[in-house]
C-alpha cells in the first residue's frame, strides 16, 4: 500500500518537472512559496479539530441511538429506525447549509462556522455510527448477557463492562472507516467559510492562479492525514486483540 | 418421597408453566428444594430441564405458577432481583467467560460491581476460589489461553465469588472433551461436600450417584419422576424413566 502510494507520488512530482507545472508557488526555498505553503498547511488545524470533535460527538450520539434499536420494545426500535432513516437521507452538504443558514432562523441563536460544521457532520455521521454500533452489539453472543445476568450486573454495567468492550473491538475497523470519511467530508464545510484545508487551497488558487499545483498539495495533505489515521487504527486493533484469540 | 422432608424449602416451584411462542416448554411443573439439597435433573433433550433451572434465576420468565425463592415470590421487581443476587449462581454449558477480561477480572467484576465489595477484598476472594478450583496460577491469563476444563473451573470460581447459597449447573460438562470432564466433576463433588445447595442438569450418572440427594427425571416439559438415587437407578416408577436410563447407561 505505502509503496504503491510512494510510487504514484514520485510520479506526480517528477511529471511536475515538465513545463506544464509551476511548482514555484509552493517552493519552500523561495520566500513567497514558503509563505504560500505555510498558508496551505495552516488549514490542517481546523480540518483535524473539526473532524475529531465531530466524530467524538457522533460516536456518543450513535451509541445512544443504537441502544433503543436493540430493545425488545417495538416503539423504541421504531424510534431508532426513524432517526437513522431520516438523518441518513440528507446529503451532508445540504445539512451543512441548513444548519448554518437555516437553524439560526428557527432557534434565534447564531452559530459560528466551526460549530455549524461540527453539528452537521456529527449529526449526519451519527446515523451511520448507530447502525455500526447496533451491528457490533448484536454480534455479541447471548451467553455473555446471561453470564452478566448470573453475576447480577445491571443493564448499564453489563453494557459498560461486558458488551461494549467486546463490541467496540469488533467494530474498530468500521469506526476507523468513519473517521477517514469524516476527515474527507470536513472539506465540505469550506462552503460556509470554515478556514480548513480546502478553503485555504481555494483562497490561494484565487490569488495565485495555479490550481494544479495547489490542489495537488491539497490532495497530498489529505492523503498524509488519512494514512496516519489508518496506521493508528491498525495499531489500536493489534493492541486490543493481543490477548484475545477468538 | 424426599420432598416430604421437614424444613421450609429454599426453592419452591409451584405449577410453573413456560411457553416459547406456541410451544410449551414447562407444564405445571412443581419441585421443592431444601437448603443444602443436591438435585440432579436428567431427561432427553428438549424435555425442559434447562428451562426449569433458568426460571429460578429469571433467565427465563415463567408464564404461570409461582417460584418462591427464600420466601420471595419471583417476578419483575427489585425484591426478586435482590433475592436472586444474594442466593443464586449459575454455571453454563458454554462457560460464558468474558473473553476480553483476564481470569482475575472475570472473577472480581461481579463482587465489585454488584456486591459493592472493595477491589482489594474482591481480589482476595477471587484468589481463594481459584485455589479451591485448583488454578490459582492462571489468574492473569485470558480465557482463550485456557483449556475447556480450566475455563469451566474459572466459571465455577466466578460463580463462587458471588457467594451464592444455591448454584444452578446447566450441563456443565457437555461442551468438554472427555479427558477434561473429570477435573470439572471433581470440583463439583468437592463443592457438594461444603453444603452448597445444587441443582444440576447433567447426564453424568456416575456423578449423580455420588452426590445427588434427589434425582429428577423430566420428559416433554413435565417432571415424571422424583426419587432418591438408590431407588431412581434401581427401580424407577415410570416406564419412560426406565427407558431413558437404559439408553444412557447402555455403554
Amino acid at each position: 500500500m505505502i509503496r504503491i502510494t510512494t510510487v504514484i507520488l514520485i510520479g506526480i512530482v517528477l511529471s511536475g518537472c515538465s513545463s506544464n507545472w509551476g511548482w514555484y508557488v509552493v517552493d519552500p526555498t523561495k520566500a513567497s512559496g514558503w509563505v504560500n505553503l505555510k498558508f496551505l498547511l495552516s488549514g490542517m488545524y481546523y480540518t483535524i479539530l473539526l473532524s475529531l470533535t465531530a466524530i467524538l460527538i457522533s460516536v456518543v450520539v450513535g451509541l445512544l441511538v443504537a441502544l433503543p434499536g436493540l430493545s425488545d420494545k417495538p416503539f423504541l426500535r421504531r424510534l431508532n429506525q426513524v432517526y437513522v432513516e431520516i438523518v441518513r437521507a440528507v446529503p451532508i452538504l445540504v445539512l451543512i447549509l441548513w444548519v448554518y443558514y437555516g437553524l439560526p432562523q428557527v432557534t434565534g441563536l447564531t452559530i459560528g462556522v466551526f460549530w455549524a460544521g461540527v453539528i452537521a457532520l456529527a449529526l449526519s455521521d451519527s446515523a451511520f455510527q448507530a447502525e455500526i454500533f447496533r451491528a457490533g452489539i448484536q454480534s455479541i453472543n447471548r451467553g455473555q448477557y446471561e453470564a452478566a445476568h448470573s453475576i447480577s450486573l445491571n443493564y448499564v454495567d453489563t453494557m459498560r463492562f461486558v458488551i461494549l468492550p467486546q463490541a467496540i473491538r469488533r467494530i474498530l475497523p468500521a469506526l476507523g472507516n468513519q473517521l477517514v470519511y469524516m476527515l474527507k467530508m470536513s472539506s465540505l464545510v469550506s462552503v460556509i467559510g470554515m478556514s480548513e484545508l480546502t478553503r485555504k487551497a481555494n483562497e490561494l488558487v484565487v490569488s495565485e492562479y495555479r490550481p494544479l499545483e495547489i490542489y495537488t498539495i491539497l490532495v497530498l495533505e489529505y492523503l498524509v492525514i488519512i494514512l496516519l489515521v489508518s496506521a493508528g487504527v491498525r495499531w489500536l486493533e493489534r493492541r486490543l486483540n493481543a490477548n484475545e484469540h477468538n | 418421597m424426599t420432598q416430604a422432608q421437614n424444613g421450609n424449602p429454599v426453592i419452591s416451584i409451584q405449577k410453573v408453566s413456560k411457553f416459547f411462542g406456541a410451544f410449551q416448554a414447562l407444564k405445571d411443573t412443581s419441585l421443592n428444594v431444601k437448603s443444602g439439597e443436591r438435585v440432579v435433573i436428567c431427561g432427553p433433550s428438549g424435555s425442559g430441564k434447562s428451562t426449569l433451572i433458568r426460571c429460578i434465576n429469571r433467565l427465563e420468565k415463567h408464564n404461570a405458577g409461582k417460584i418462591i425463592l427464600n420466601g420471595v415470590d419471583l417476578g419483575d421487581n427489585k425484591e426478586s432481583m435482590e433475592a436472586i443476587r444474594t442466593n443464586v449462581g449459575m454455571v453454563f454449558q458454554q462457560f460464558n467467560l468474558f473473553p476480553h477480561l483476564s481470569v482475575l477480572d472475570n472473577l472480581t467484576l461481579g463482587p465489585v460491581r454488584s456486591r459493592k465489595i472493595p477491589m482489594e477484598d474482591a481480589r482476595k476472594l477471587a484468589m481463594k476460589f481459584l485455589e479451591r478450583v485448583r488454578i490459582p496460577d492462571q489468574a492473569h491469563k485470558y480465557p482463550a489461553q485456557l483449556s475447556g476444563g480450566q475455563q469451566q473451573r474459572v466459571a465455577i470460581a466466578r460463580t463462587l465469588c458471588m457467594e451464592p447459597k444455591i448454584i444452578l449447573f446447566d450441563e456443565p460438562t457437555s461442551a468438554l472433551d472427555p479427558e477434561m470432564i473429570n477435573e470439572v466433576l471433581d470440583v463439583m463433588v468437592e463443592l457438594a461436600g461444603t453444603g452448597m445447595t445444587m441443582l444440576c442438569v447433567t447426564h453424568e450418572m456416575g456423578f449423580a450417584r455420588k452426590v445427588a440427594d434427589t434425582m429428577v427425571f423430566m420428559d416433554h416439559g413435565e417432571i415424571v419422576e422424583i426419587s432418591p438415587p438408590e431407588k431412581f437407578f434401581k427401580e424407577p416408577d415410570s416406564q419412560r424413566c426406565r427407558d431413558f436410563l437404559n439408553q444412557i447407561l447402555q455403554h
